[in-house]
């Protein structure tokens, strides 16, 4: 009896959210949302839990809110999940995260069922050449196992930074623009290099661990357009198109009722216009309506950029 | 010609120039949808405890150490403020006077905060005045823009020189007008030693065009054969951007007015760190109080940098 009335409320959960995210659908909804995924040490310490649940959690959190993004129609999806910056921490908690992600990606490929629900591929961005030959293994078998995979895409980021990814852009086009000087012998045209940062060298480009960059990604033009366009503005090319998503960064319950984040030295090149949102809640915490609310916040956004382009 | 410590020409801006207390209801500063945002979001309980922590008009005089209002700390003070000066055309057309009007009303909330900054011992800001996007407005409001900058820093220079402010100029400044651009390099030559405040000032500036001729200049060097690949590094990066006029290039703090959330190409590698603040008034409204809200909260975050702090 419980669990049928159980399975009746999930079914009418389910409608419900169907309608609100017709609803919502009403407006522009973002093809590309990046997340920042903070505050899994502190929700474990709120709740008096051992540190590692605290990511366990933070996993748990991510996978609901990938539903939710896909169901509302949200194509690609970006997430912070460990920084450069992130190797300074305890190494048990390194270690920790570490484990935590061999386990979570050997679990999905296994069980495939929420990976092939919504034909995620999956592309892990960062120096993978910092991380231990376990997670990399790991890491490529994912990419393999989901690269026919073509309904939506998860960038996971780790062993990321955005200054990182800038410096192995730029090494990459002298690289190549040295490489063509070489063959040709002639007068290398440093111009190229505005063309090179766009064409991703910079996001999604697996660095230097032999990895592909991201191919074959198709993207429409982002819903949210370039607003205005400067003389150096690049041309906008399909991989810059994408680059229209709002950052939802999760950050300390805050005090004050202004709104206070930081870009933790992610996307900083791809999001240099994008809407941020940082609602009040920790990562753990993150549910449906703080989606929600980062996609009307959006919407705002994108409704009054384009007033201001037309007036 | 006049002075920015004297009431702005338009007679009606005085009166409509009025900033709204730090009392006033939430709905008087944060309007529309994004008032109705924040404070569901943040469940109003927000909003008391900024009252709560906010001194009052003219509590500042008295307490703190070394003149600094109740309950910012000297030690934990940023290095480096950086704002995104937004919402003059808005503040003007919501009292229906014309564009100029507001950017006349934002020039003063700028001195104001040159002066708290100077005061405060904050060491470099940096101001987003015209974007490189800015130069598709209507040509009317460039100009006059750029009339305004020629206008304001001829008119400062002497104040900055007996104030201890140097002024620097980062962007694309050959997209300015011959004039400005003069104006510019001789206050930066006059204020070159100054060194009491450093005063950035970003006009036909791009983020992402900063980082771009950072990188051709690597490139030529790495052509010409002055540098390696391998030398190739972000400390090398932050060296060749327009910010590597200051000693503390990266802002601590960045606060955006207007209640826009977004950074609209404005030093995005120097960002990377940095405690961004997103206030909703707009920028000619933007005074002492909000600053200290601004100074507080970068105060309470903890900057970890992605490491632990144990």
């Amino acid at each position: 009896m419980k669990a049928a009335a159980a399975v009746q409320s999930w079914k009418l959960c389910g409608f419900l959210r169907k309608c609100l995210f017709k609803a919502l659908s009403v407006g522009s909804i973002p093809s590309h949302v990046a997340f920042i995924m903070d505050g899994n040490r502190r929700y474990a310490k709120r709740e008096n839990l051992v540190e590692g649940d605290g990511h366990w959690a933070g996993f748990s959190s991510l996978i609901t809110i990938l539903g939710y993004g896909y169901d509302l129609g949200i194509r690609y999806v970006t997430v912070y999940a460990f920084s450069i910056d992130n190797f300074k921490r305890w190494p048990d908690e390194v270690q920790c995260l570490m484990d935590l992600m061999v386990e979570k990606i050997e679990e999905l490929l296994k069980t495939g069922s929420f990976l092939d629900q919504y034909g995620i591929r999956i592309y892990f961005i960062g120096n993978l050449r910092l991380l231990n030959g376990n997670v990399r293994i790991a890491a490529e078998k994912a990419m393999k196992a989901t690269a026919s995979n073509n309904k939506t895409v998860l960038l996971i980021c780790v062993a990321y930074t955005s200054r990182d990814e800038i410096v192995n852009a730029i090494k990459r086009s002298c690289e190549d623009k040295l490489d063509e000087a070489d063959a040709f012998e002639g007068n290398e045209d440093i111009k190229g290099m505005n063309g090179q940062l766009d064409e991703l060298e910079v996001l999604t480009s697996p660095s230097n661990c032999g990895v592909k960059r991201v191919e074959g990604v198709e993207m429409k033009n982002g819903i949210f357009k370039h607003v205005e366009q400067g003389s150096h503005q690049e041309k906008t090319d399909d991989i810059e198109k994408m680059h229209k998503y709002p950052i939802i960064k999760l950050v300390d319950i805050e005090k004050y009722m202004y709104m206070a984040t930081r870009l933790s030295n992610f996307l900083l090149w791809q999001t240099y216009c994008c809407p941020l949102y940082a609602p009040d809640a920790l990562w753990p915490d993150m549910g449906l309506w703080h989606l929600v609310w980062a996609v009307l916040s959006f919407q705002r956004s994108y409704s009054y950029l384009q007033k201001k382009k037309h007036l | 010609m006049h002075s920015l410590r004297v009431p702005a020409p338009s007679e009606h801006l005085d009166t409509l120039a009025r900033r709204p207390s730090v009392d006033a209801p939430a709905g008087s500063r944060a309007r529309g949808l994004y008032s109705s945002f924040v404070s569901s979001a943040r469940l109003g309980r927000s909003f008391a405890a900024a009252t709560d922590v906010a001194p009052r008009e003219g509590e500042w005089e008295l307490g703190g150490a070394g003149g600094l209002p109740a309950g910012l700390r000297r030690d934990a003070m940023p290095r480096h403020v950086a704002v995104i000066m937004d919402g003059n055309a808005r503040w003007a057309r919501r009292r229906g006077l014309p564009a100029a009007a507001g950017h006349e009303a934002g020039v003063r909330s700028l001195r104001e905060l040159i002066d708290l900054c100077r005061e405060w011992g904050i060491g470099v800001l940096t101001v987003f005045a015209f974007s490189s996007e800015n130069w598709v407005r209507p040509k009317a409001e460039v100009q006059f823009l750029m009339g305004l900058f020629e206008r304001v820093i001829k008119m400062e220079l002497e104040n900055f020189m007996r104030e201890g402010v140097k002024i620097c100029l980062i962007g694309d400044s050959l997209k300015l007008p011959k004039s400005l651009q003069k104006v510019f390099v001789d206050a930066e030559e006059m204020t070159k030693n100054n060194s009491r405040l450093q005063l950035i000032v970003a006009v036909s500036y791009s983020g992402k065009h900063d980082i771009v001729q950072a990188c051709k200049t690597i490139a030529h060097k790495v052509k010409d054969g002055h540098l390696e690949l391998e030398d190739i590094s972000e400390g090398l990066i932050g060296r060749e951007l327009e910010t590597s006029c200051s000693e503390y290039p990266c802002p601590d703090l960045l606060i955006r007015t207007s209640g826009e959330l977004r950074l609209s190409n404005f030093m995005l590698w120097q960002l990377a760190y940095a405690e961004l603040f997103f206030v909703p008034a707009l920028w000619p409204d933007f005074g002492k109080a909000e600053f200290i809200e601004a100074l507080l909260s970068y105060q309470q975050r903890q900057r970890r940098y992605g490491a632990r702090v144990s």
